[in-house]
């Protein structure tokens, strides 16, 4: 830490304006509070680290990885124990059998051990090469079992007078075995198959198409109802905080409660919506608005295509997100002081110019803000299109398509792939974001 | 004063709101009884502007209440002949008292409507300002009924679902009224074999536990935290408290795969364990922002005062920051909270084991064909009550929580 005091010397000369309360930069009284500082940090470091920023790495790892769901389960030997000959004869030599092999189709096991104890009255006459014994306690081993590999330990061995009156068969004590076999996530096995296999799907782009427009229609559409619904509620009245209550509940309610509830609701046989529009002669029959890609408008005679399980599921995310907008655009207004539509409304000016020209550039900052933060986080949505289609009929976005391909195709490794993706665009949108904060601190 | 240009304008708010009140009033009798009912919207349109007419007939300063009353009536009359006595497609003879409610509330809403609409608009011309202002009022006003509108459906919906039985919900799925007469025991049957049958008390106290817990774990790491971003000094703060947020950004789905593989191999995949070392992971970065942007505000004199007393700083924290700080507590607890009782990806992701499923989990497994859909609405509705008796309860509190954490989504 030594060395970082000079920074911190430049630094602190530097905050002595903005911080005339703070003390000038004592050498080592700094240094303790720095230290201070980070075992109070310490913690939290620690949690996102390890939660974090490491998955985050691993993320790549396992992007270039041939890796499958099934590959977490670690390759493992295999044991089933037989008894062939008659153990009720005192004296007459039976055997035990150990069948090995490997559970997996992939990897090889190596260094497999076995252990396994006989029954009391039991005496061994002869021991399979790769077996030791020591009492009645046997261990086995052996260097490698090949991939499809069986291998078969044989122990031939005699019971005694009261083994043979009753006898204990040796598979009731079951044999303990133990392996080793190259975990794919840690060797030193790379590929670029992911990275090949996600780009070339032609879906791969429909993917990133779909997910732009959720992300920006989505984003607009929140902020766009959002600030309609602050200008609502930016005058007194009576019930006006009720009603802010209850702009609020689309956001803070959990998201399983409310997809499921949009599901049922835009059902195409029994959902309460379509019954609405059929009743009131809009439709013919229900609508599937989750589950029918394209729907076609006739507007005037010509046919119009339009996406309509994606176009649901946008709508679904600007009446879940515009409370957020609200909120903040509420708040952000309120802080508008008056004098200015006071002079504006001496001056003649009408509520639309008053709106144009006093409470939009007001709102430009928080505005801009909220569209940032939106995007990004429109972009990360997961829940919501999972919950609602799947990311069927065309509204795969990324998010989901990490799902898909990680547990849905069980490539663990197509799926980290994605997410790098993911990550990438993250950082696009960061440094984006960055500048932007710069911009708006200066 | 001519009759003119605001008298159309007139006529077109008050149809427009004959509109609005005639579809809407149409649905909800239609809901509410279960009648099957189809709003005559052209008659709405005919009353409205009918309303408008009559409101509109008398300069703006010259309305009386007896104009506002005329006009009601006009207004029902109109509807009543437009629709030849059927304005919601059923004989009067249905369920007289209903419709007849009906029919008095489209009167009093279009006419109300209307007359707040054109409140100082004069029949004949008038001055830009004043269009527009009507202009402002009639969006106003089909603002508050469409926000109020697509809040409310899907949220009555959920909880008359809810109510009903698979017979009912298949014969008409407009019904969502509550029949009262079939004794609560059935009408709850849902709700009693979601907690019987369903493990829905479980799955209850799980979420209840883990939202716990996440708040205490992430107030720990976060306070101390906090307090250190706010208050020393050390290289690196400013970078610090700033990249906090970027961290905040990383989306749960690229660290699923990772998480998951790992915590499979260390076997905290299938536990609560596993679950109560990420949710904290997640809410820390957003937690420690917010505090520190409310430590910050803080007077630091009160702790130099203290540490001058001879107070170390842990002292100063428990006896002096955090007293002040019990507000700002309040809305990351309640936020953490909520973030925690929502969470859904890795509950879904991680929970095989019904004995340790949240309700997020709970629910989702609910979600099935061979589960009716009235308990996936009753499991929605069990898992929306908690958080919001929690909003209601403490919405300063939250919505506070809800600005500061701003980033969440």
């Amino acid at each position: 830490m030594a060395n970082q005091m000079p920074a911190e010397h430049g630094q602190a000369n530097q905050q002595k304006q903005a911080e005339p309360r703070r003390r000038k930069g004592l050498g080592p009284m700094a240094k303790k509070e720095a230290q201070l500082a980070f075992q109070m940090l310490l913690p939290t470091f620690a949690i996102v680290l390890a939660i974090v920023l490491i998955p985050l790495a691993a993320n790549f790892w396992i992007s270039f990885k041939p890796i499958k769901l099934a590959d977490l389960r670690p390759p493992a030997p295999v044991v089933s124990e037989r008894v062939r000959g008659d153990m009720g004869v005192a004296g007459e030599e039976f055997t035990v059998e150990y069948r090995l092999r490997g559970s997996s189709q992939s990897k090889p096991i190596k260094d497999i051990e076995l252990v396994d104890t006989l029954p009391p009255g039991v005496t061994l006459l002869a021991l399979d090469p790769a077996c030791t014994a020591n009492g009645n306690q046997i261990r086995c081993t052996l260097d490698l079992l090949e991939i499809g590999e069986r291998k078969t330990l044989v122990l031939s061995v005699t019971g005694d007078t009261t083994f043979s009156s009753n006898p204990v068969s040796p598979r009731d004590s079951k044999p303990d075995i133990s392996g080793f076999a190259e975990n794919v996530l840690t060797s030193n096995e790379f590929t670029l198959d992911n990275f090949r296999r996600i780009f070339s799907a032609t879906e791969f782009w429909n993917v990133l198409w779909v997910t732009m427009a959720y992300t920006i229609f989505g984003t607009i559409g929140a902020l766009l109802f959002g600030m309609f619904a602050a200008q609502l509620l930016n005058t007194a009245f009576v019930g006006r905080p009720i009603l802010r209550g209850l702009f609020l509940f689309p956001y803070v309610a959990p998201v399983i409660a409310v997809a499921f509830t949009w599901v049922v609701l835009l059902d195409p046989f029994s959902g309460t919506f379509n019954a609405i529009l059929v009743r009131m002669n809009l439709v013919e029959n229900g609508i599937n608005f989750f589950g029918q890609r394209m729907a076609e408008f006739n507007f005037f005679g010509t046919v119009v295509p339009f996406p309509l399980a994606l176009s649901s599921v946008i709508a679904f995310e600007i009446w879940r997100y515009f409370p957020l907008s609200f909120l903040f655009i509420l708040a952000r207004m309120q802080s508008i002081s008056s004098d200015m539509y006071e002079a504006a409304e001496v001056d003649g000016a009408t509520p639309m110019q008053q709106f144009w020209h006093i409470s939009l550039p007001q709102l430009a900052a928080i505005l801009s803000t909220l569209f940032l933060l939106r995007f990004i986080w429109t972009f990360n949505k997961f829940d919501d299109i999972f919950l609602l289609t799947g990311g069927a009929a065309g509204t795969r976005t990324l998010t989901v398509d990490v799902y898909e391909q990680a547990f849905a195709v069980s490539n663990l490794g197509a799926g980290a792939a994605v997410a790098v993706v993911i990550f990438m665009a993250l950082l696009l949108f960061a440094f984006f974001f960055f500048r932007f904060m710069n911009r708006e601190e200066s | 004063m001519r009759i003119g240009l605001g008298f159309v304008l007139a006529i077109f708010t008050g149809a427009l709101w004959g509109m609005i009140a005639s579809v809407l009033i149409g649905i909800a009798l239609t809901m509410v009884t279960g009648l099957p009912g189809t709003p005559v919207v052209f008659s709405g349109i005919v009353a409205g502007a009918a309303s408008g007419a009559t409101i509109s007939f008398r300069p703006a300063a010259l309305r009386s209440r007896g104009l506002a009353i005329a006009a009601f009536f006009i207004t029902i009359l109109a509807l009543l002949a437009s629709a030849l006595m059927m304005p919601f497609s059923l004989p009067l003879s249905q369920a007289p008292l209903v419709q007849a409610l009906a029919i008095a509330l489209f009167g009093l809403s279009v006419t109300g409507g209307t007359w707040v609409c054109l409140r100082g608009i004069e029949p004949g011309a008038n001055s830009r300002y004043k269009r527009e202002t009507l202009l402002v009022r009639v969006f106003r006003g089909i603002g508050f009924v469409f926000f109020t509108a697509i809040v409310v459906l899907p949220f009555y919906v959920m909880v008359m679902t809810s109510l009903k039985s698979q017979q009912q919900l298949l014969l008409n799925p407009m019904d969502m009224s509550i029949d009262l007469s079939q004794g609560p025991q059935a009408l709850f049957r849902s709700y009693v074999e979601l907690f019987t049958q369903f493990n829905f008390g479980r799955f209850l106290l799980v979420s209840t536990l883990v939202s716990v817990i996440t708040v205490l774990i992430t107030l720990a790491f976060s306070i101390p935290g906090a307090y250190a971003v706010s208050r020393l000094r050390f290289p690196g703060r400013d970078l610090l408290s700033r990249s906090v947020l970027l961290i905040y950004m990383v989306p749960a789905i690229v660290l699923v795969i990772p998480l998951y593989a790992v915590f499979s191999q260390l076997g905290l995949r299938n536990s609560l364990t596993g679950l109560l070392i990420i949710y904290p992971a997640t809410t820390v970065p957003v937690a420690l922002y917010m505090l520190q942007g409310y430590f910050k505000g803080l007077p630091p004199e009160l702790e130099e005062a203290g540490l001058m007393d001879g107070l170390n700083r842990i002292g100063v924290i428990f006896k002096i920051t955090l007293p002040l700080a019990l507000p700002a507590l309040a809305s990351v607890s309640l936020y953490v909270f909520m973030i925690a009782w929502n969470e859904f990806l890795f509950a879904f992701m991680f929970l095989d084991d019904p004995a340790i499923f949240t309700l997020s989990r709970g629910v989702v497994s609910l979600n099935s064909s061979e589960v009716p859909r009235q308990h996936l609405m009753a499991g929605a509705v069990v898992a929306t009550i908690p958080i919001m008796v929690i909003f209601l309860w403490f919405e300063r509190f939250l919505v506070q929580g809800l600005t500061a954490g701003s980033v969440k989504g």
